[in-house]
């Protein structure tokens, strides 16, 4: 499910725009560690792409991959040229001991746009994002809100065609949140392509395409329409806490319990009544997944199929 | 009706002039989930210190099982912080076996066993691990069984599943659902809008004041917002944005909160749109009523 790649023939003319940015096959080694398993991922201009997983997934070294951060083992990576792109990494990427406006300025002297280009492009966003009040306060004393906000607009100062998020919004609260995908929708439509890690599964949901990863291997990847559409076998809920072994493919949400049938297994009406009262809490209703229900299961999936390791962390790993 | 688990009585939290929490109830009975929902600054982190009995309250009355907090009440709270509490150079046993002796649950020879058994089968593969080399949704399952081994009959956790992937969320909440089946009552600090579906009830503060309270559909009401369906999404953004009506970005579609359709079609010009309302989402609700929270405040 991947975009299709530009004609790679010798002889044909320059590609005027370029249809994507990102990594075909990229493995990432640490020591005998692989961090990046075969990782393809394409982010294309004027959109907002998301890579999600939880923590050990890999996120943030496919982004210091696409960030020129770090080099790939193996595979393919196609960038735009290291002053083409923005980078926040993962916990701020400010400076502590400068002032907004002096990390703003640092960051525009670094990327060699003009300063009085800097000043107004600064003063619009910072408007915008609830800081012009704050410009003259050490970075190191904002909020944690605020302390991102500054580092995604420092990081989109300079227009990049890649402008690369990791985590911009974890562990800020809404309104902050907010702020910052205005910021995220802004740089998209300046026709950057935005890549975000989240582990926010309701915001990959609002980006384009998303990627999800675990234990370094893509799990879905493709619009989160087509990630849900992709998701094998079919989900339902159940009020009551299941039992026997369909708990192992069971899970809480919105204070029910979801229940995933792989393709294949007995549907909810040929199940044996597991132990407990007869018809435990009545039948249970099939349900319509969203994403992150899909990408649950995909994590689940994998879980029960590697077995053994009880803690989503499969052990051995499929051959490949 | 039965005695709250906790209560807040008009409780009003001054620092200096700052009023932190300005009288606020609230009410937690045996077996309910309560969600808190706030932006940063709304009060969330100092009514629960005032929970806790870590701070006095500058006015009004915080009651835990009928009496003020001390450290009796203490006892009886299980409690997850943002930063979770654990100690990164002691295994998931050890961590588990120091908050047993400082909660004075089975003190001597008989600790080991309960703290053997209050680890729970997930977590039996990392006992010899310390926890600051574990994988974060492990480490918050441990301050999880560390928080509940005593058994506490009220659980308050800020922000508790921030950082990790759904499925560990998932058997997290199954965690706290457990202990609410059981009877305990579950105070919960979240950022993130979807869990707000695990809590029977949500307060949403907002400038150290309660400003909604219900299931997720009550706070929500008939709230709604105009949704942009364009080919162009990047001129609309920018369109919408000179008029004063934000927008955010869902894949290619726009959302306008807080603005009806007519008003949307008119700032897009003549740019081809389809133009359409919808109801809000809790976040959506939530971001106006903060919204209109601050904008009270401004003139002051």
């Amino acid at each position: 499910m991947t975009a299709p790649s530009p004609d790679p023939g010798p002889a044909g003319p320059a590609v005027a725009t370029q249809e994507w940015w990102g990594t075909e096959e990229a493995c990432v080694t640490f020591g005998d560690k692989l961090a990046l398993d075969h990782v393809t991922f394409h982010a294309p201009p004027g959109q907002v792409s998301a890579v999600v997983g939880g923590d050990g997934a890999g996120r943030t070294t496919l982004l210091r991959c696409l960030a020129g951060a770090h080099a790939v083992s193996s595979g393919r990576v196609q960038l735009p040229p290291p002053l083409r792109i923005g980078y926040l990494s993962a916990g701020s990427g400010t400076y502590p001991d400068l002032s907004v406006d002096e990390n703003l300025a640092f960051r525009a002297t670094a990327y060699r746009l003009p300063a009085a280009t800097a000043r107004e492009r600064s003063a619009e966003l910072l408007e915008r994002a609830g800081l012009s009040g704050a410009r003259d306060r050490l970075a190191g004393q904002l909020s944690g809100g605020m302390r991102q906000k500054l580092g995604v607009i420092a990081s989109m100062l300079h227009q990049p065609d890649l402008l690369v998020l990791d985590e911009p919004t974890t562990g800020v609260d809404p309104v902050s949140r907010a702020d910052l995908w205005w910021l995220i929708a802004r740089a998209a439509a300046n026709g950057a392509a935005v890549v975000l890690a989240t582990s926010y599964l309701d915001e990959a949901e609002r980006a384009f395409e998303v990627l999800a990863l675990d234990a370094g291997r893509e799990l879905a990847s493709g619009t989160p329409e087509q990630i849900v559409a992709a998701m094998p076998g079919t989900l339902r809920v159940s009020d009551a806490r299941p039992e026997g072994e369909v708990r192992r493919r069971a899970w809480r949400r919105g204070g029910r319990w979801r229940i995933w049938d792989p393709p294949g297994a007995p549907g909810p009406a040929d199940l044996p009544s597991p132990a407990g009262p007869a018809g435990p809490g009545g039948p249970a209703d099939e349900v319509t997944p969203d994403l992150q229900d899909a990408v649950t299961v995909a994590i689940l999936a994998r879980e029960l199929a590697g077995a053994r390791g009880g803690n989503g962390r499969p052990e051995g790993g499929d051959p490949r | 009706m039965t005695q709250p688990l906790a209560q807040c009585v008009d409780v009003t939290k001054r620092f200096g002039h700052f009023v932190a929490v300005d009288g606020v109830d609230l009410r937690l009975g045996p077996g309910e989930v309560v969600g808190l929902l706030g932006a940063n600054g709304a009060g969330k982190t100092t009514l629960i210190r005032m929970l806790l009995g870590l701070l006095a309250t500058t006015s009004g009355q915080v009651l835990l099982f009928g009496e003020p907090p001390s450290r009796a009440t203490r006892q009886r709270i299980g409690y997850v912080p943002q930063t979770l509490g654990l100690y990164d150079d002691l295994t998931p046993a050890e961590n588990l076996a120091f908050s047993e002796a400082a909660f004075g649950t089975q003190p001597g020879e008989g600790g080991r066993q309960v703290m053997a058994s209050a680890l729970p089968e997930s977590l039996r593969p990392f006992s010899r691990t310390v926890v600051g080399s574990l994988p974060l949704g492990v480490q918050r399952s441990v301050a999880f069984a560390q928080a509940l081994a005593h058994h506490p009959d009220l659980l308050i956790l800020d922000e508790p599943t921030s950082g990790v992937d759904p499925l560990a969320r998932a058997r997290l909440w199954e965690t706290v659902a457990i202990a609410a089946t059981a009877g305990t009552g579950v105070l919960v600090t979240t950022h993130y809008m979807d869990e707000a579906g695990e809590c029977d009830r949500l307060m949403v503060m907002a400038d150290g004041r309660v400003v909604a309270e219900g299931t997720s559909g009550q706070i929500v009401g008939d709230a709604r917002v105009s949704v942009v369906e364009t080919g162009s999404w990047a001129q609309a953004f920018a369109a919408l944005e000179a008029a004063g009506l934000p927008a955010t970005l869902v894949g290619r579609t726009l959302r306008v909160p807080g603005a009806n359709p007519a008003d949307v079609r008119r700032a897009l010009g003549p740019i081809e749109a389809s133009v359409t309302g919808a109801p809000a989402t809790l976040e959506e609700r939530f971001f106006e009523l903060t919204l209109t929270a601050s904008r009270a405040r401004e003139p002051a």
